[in-house]
C-alpha cells in the first residue's frame, strides 16, 4: 500500500480508460468527416429543382434527380415486399417453431446470405430474371434485407420473457395466436426497428443495381423497364467529365445519407425507453 | 370416457361442472373427485421426475402440494393442465382424468384442457403491452369472443372475484406493468378466472409478495375455493396450513402422504413428513 504504486496505478488506470476515449471518439471522426465533406460540396447544388426536376442531357447545366429520388425510393418499396415478409416469418419460424436442428441449418444459412458480397447478389439476379428492370432490383435488394431480417426478428422475439407464452398458453389461447397477438406485438417496436435498419443498409447499395436497375434518364413508367436510383446515378455522375455532374453528385450523396440518418433517428425515437421493458 | 374435452361454451354464463359424469369418490367426504390421478410417471428426457403418484383432487376445496425444492411439485401441477406438454422431450404415462375425462387421451387437444384449468405463476406475469381491462379479457378475446358487452361484463366479474375491482375501477386503461406487485398477481389471477376455468391451479403465488400482499392472496384464495377446485403449490407450511383442506408431500418424485391438512401438520402417519413440516430437512 505504499503511495508510489498507489500513484502508478491510478495513472495506468486513466491511461487506458483515456485510450478508450479516444477510440471511442475515433468512430465518431469518420462520420463527422463524412458529412461535413457532404455538406461542403454537395449543400450548394441541393436545391428545389435537383429535387424536382430530371436530369439534362450531358455537358448541359441545370436539371435534377428526381427520378432517381422517386426510383430509391420505388426499389425500396419493392425490396420490402420481399424481404420484410420472407424475413420476418422467417424469424418468427427461428424464434417460435423450429426444431433445433433445422433452425441451426437456417441460422447458418441467413448467415452466409449476409456475408454475401453485394455484386454477387446483382449478378445473381440478373442471370435469374434475365434482363434490366426495376423488379430485378427490388428482387436484388430484397433477398439483401431477408437475413438482416430474420436474424433482427427473431432476436427481438427471443428478448420476450418466457413468462408471458406460458401465461398465454394457460389461458388456452391457441399457440398461433400467443405468436401474433403477445409475442409479436411485444417485439414489435424491435423488429421494426431491425426492418428500418435493413432499409438503411441496402438503401446505399450500388453494385447489386448495376446489372438490374441499370439506370434510366427518364421517369419509369413500367417496373419491368430499367429505374434510376441515386446510388446509381451517383456512380454515374462521378465517372463522368462534367463539372456539374460531379456537384450534383455530391449533392445526391447529401441526399442519401440525410435518408440514411433520419432512418437512423427514427429507430432512436422509437427505441427510447423501450429497452428496459423488453429486458425486464 | 375418451371422446375428448367439450370446450364449457364460453359465451354462457358459468360453465356447469355437474354436466360432466362424476368420476371415482374420493377418500374423504364421499364427493366426486376433480381430479382423478393414477400411477402417474412423468419424465423430462430420461429423468424421471415423478413417480407413481395416485391421488384424488376433491371438488371447491383447497389441495395444497408441499415438498422440499425440485420433489416434483411444479411438474406435477403442469400435468394437472398440460402445460408439461410444451417442455420439450417430457414425457407422461399413467392416466389422469378431469371429471372422469382422460386428459391424456389422443383426441384431446391441450389448448382446451387450458381453458378448462387456469394457471397462476409464481412470478406475476401480466402482458406488459396491454391495459388493466385488456389483460383481464385476453383470455376471451384471443378464444374468439366478440361480444363487447359480455366481455366488459366478464372483466368486471374476474376483477370483483380477484378483490381488484375497487383498486383499478378507475384505472382500467393503465398500463398493467404500472400496478403494484400484489396487484399484478390478483390482475394475473382475474385473468385466469375470466374465461372460467373449472379449477385454478397455482404455483407459489404469493412466494414474491410481502407480508400484506400474501394475505390478500390467502383471503382471495379462501374466497374462490366456494367455486373453485384450487390445486396450490406452496412452499411456505403455514400459508398450506391455513388455506388448505388437504394436504400432499411429495419427496424425491413420490408421494410421500396425502390427508387432511390438519393431520399432516399434527399426526402426520410418514416419518419423513414428519421431519419436513417441523423443518427437520428441506
Amino acid at each position: 500500500m505504499n503511495h508510489w504504486y498507489h500513484r502508478w496505478r491510478k495513472l495506468k488506470s486513466s491511461g487506458v480508460s483515456g485510450l478508450c476515449l479516444l477510440c471511442a471518439l475515433a468512430v465518431m471522426t469518420p462520420l463527422a468527416l463524412v458529412f461535413f465533406h457532404l455538406l461542403k460540396a454537395g449543400a450548394s447544388s441541393l436545391d428545389l429543382a435537383f429535387l424536382t426536376q430530371l436530369p439534362t442531357p450531358p455537358a448541359e447545366p441545370g436539371g435534377g434527380m428526381a427520378n432517381a429520388i422517386v426510383g430509391s425510393a420505388t426499389l425500396l418499396g419493392l425490396a420490402g415486399l420481399v424481404g420484410i415478409p420472407v424475413g420476418v416469418l422467417g424469424g418468427i419460424y427461428l424464434s417460435e417453431f423450429g426444431a433445433r436442428r433445422r433452425n441451426w441449418a437456417v441460422r447458418f444459412a441467413a448467415d452466409i446470405l449476409n456475408g454475401t458480397p453485394s455484386i454477387v447478389w446483382g449478378i445473381v439476379v440478373y442471370a435469374l430474371v434475365v434482363g434490366y428492370s426495376a423488379y430485378a432490383a427490388g428482387l436484388a435488394l430484397g433477398f439483401m434485407m431477408i437475413p438482416l431480417i430474420i436474424r433482427a426478428t427473431e432476436e427481438m422475439m427471443a428478448l420476450v420473457p418466457n413468462s408471458y407464452r406460458e401465461a398465454a398458453f394457460a389461458l388456452g389461447i391457441p399457440h398461433w395466436r400467443i405468436v401474433l397477438n403477445i409475442v409479436l406485438k411485444t417485439a414489435g417496436k424491435g423488429i421494426i426497428t431491425g426492418i428500418l435498419l435493413a432499409a438503411a443498409r441496402v438503401t446505399g447499395e450500388t453494385a447489386p443495381l448495376l446489372f438490374t436497375a441499370f439506370g434510366n434518364d427518364l421517369w419509369n413508367r413500367n417496373l419491368s423497364q430499367p429505374i434510376e436510383a441515386l446510388p446509381l446515378k451517383i456512380f454515374n455522375y462521378a465517372l463522368s467529365p462534367y463539372d456539374d455532374r460531379h456537384r450534383q453528385a455530391w449533392a445526391g450523396a447529401l441526399v442519401l445519407i440525410i435518408f440514411v440518418l433520419a432512418l437512423n433517428i427514427g429507430v432512436r425515437v422509437m427505441t427510447r425507453g423501450r429497452a428496459p421493458r423488453l429486458a425486464r | 370416457m375418451t371422446k375428448g374435452i367439450q370446450l364449457p361454451a364460453l359465451k354462457s354464463a358459468p360453465s356447469a361442472p355437474a354436466a360432466i359424469p362424476p368420476a371415482a369418490p374420493a377418500p374423504a367426504g364421499g364427493s366426486a373427485a376433480t381430479f382423478d390421478v393414477r400411477q402417474l410417471n412423468v419424465w423430462f428426457g430420461s429423468h424421471q421426475v415423478l413417480r407413481g403418484v395416485s391421488l384424488e383432487i376433491r371438488p371447491k376445496a383447497v389441495t395444497a402440494i408441499i415438498g422440499p425444492s425440485g420433489c416434483g411439485k411444479s411438474t406435477f401441477l403442469r400435468v394437472l393442465n398440460r402445460m408439461h406438454d410444451l417442455v420439450p422431450g417430457a414425457r407422461v404415462e399413467g392416466r389422469i382424468t378431469l371429471f372422469g375425462e382422460d386428459l391424456y387421451a389422443r383426441d384431446v387437444d391441450a389448448t382446451l384442457v387450458r381453458r378448462r384449468v387456469g394457471m397462476v405463476f409464481q412470478k406475476s406475469n401480466p402482458f406488459p403491452t396491454m391495459s388493466v381491462a385488456e389483460n383481464v379479457t385476453v383470455g376471451l378475446r384471443l378464444n374468439g369472443m366478440r361480444e363487447k358487452g359480455l366481455i366488459q361484463e366478464r372483466m368486471e366479474r374476474s376483477l370483483r372475484m380477484a378483490a381488484l375491482w375497487e383498486e383499478v375501477k378507475d384505472r382500467l386503461n393503465a398500463n398493467a406493468l404500472s400496478l403494484s406487485g400484489g396487484q399484478q398477481q390478483r390482475l394475473c389471477i382475474a385473468r385466469a378466472l375470466a374465461i372460467e376455468p373449472e379449477v385454478l391451479l397455482m404455483d407459489e403465488p404469493a412466494s414474491a409478495l410481502d407480508p400484506l400482499a400474501t394475505a390478500k392472496i390467502e383471503e382471495l384464495i379462501l374466497q374462490l375455493k366456494q367455486d373453485y377446485t384450487i390445486v396450490i403449490v406452496t412452499h411456505n407450511m403455514q400459508q398450506a396450513a391455513r388455506i388448505s383442506g388437504q394436504t400432499a408431500f411429495f419427496y424425491l418424485g413420490e408421494l410421500v402422504e396425502f390427508d387432511q391438512t390438519i393431520r399432516i401438520f399434527t399426526h402426520p402417519r410418514q416419518k419423513q413428513t414428519e421431519d419436513y413440516v417441523t423443518g427437520r430437512f428441506g
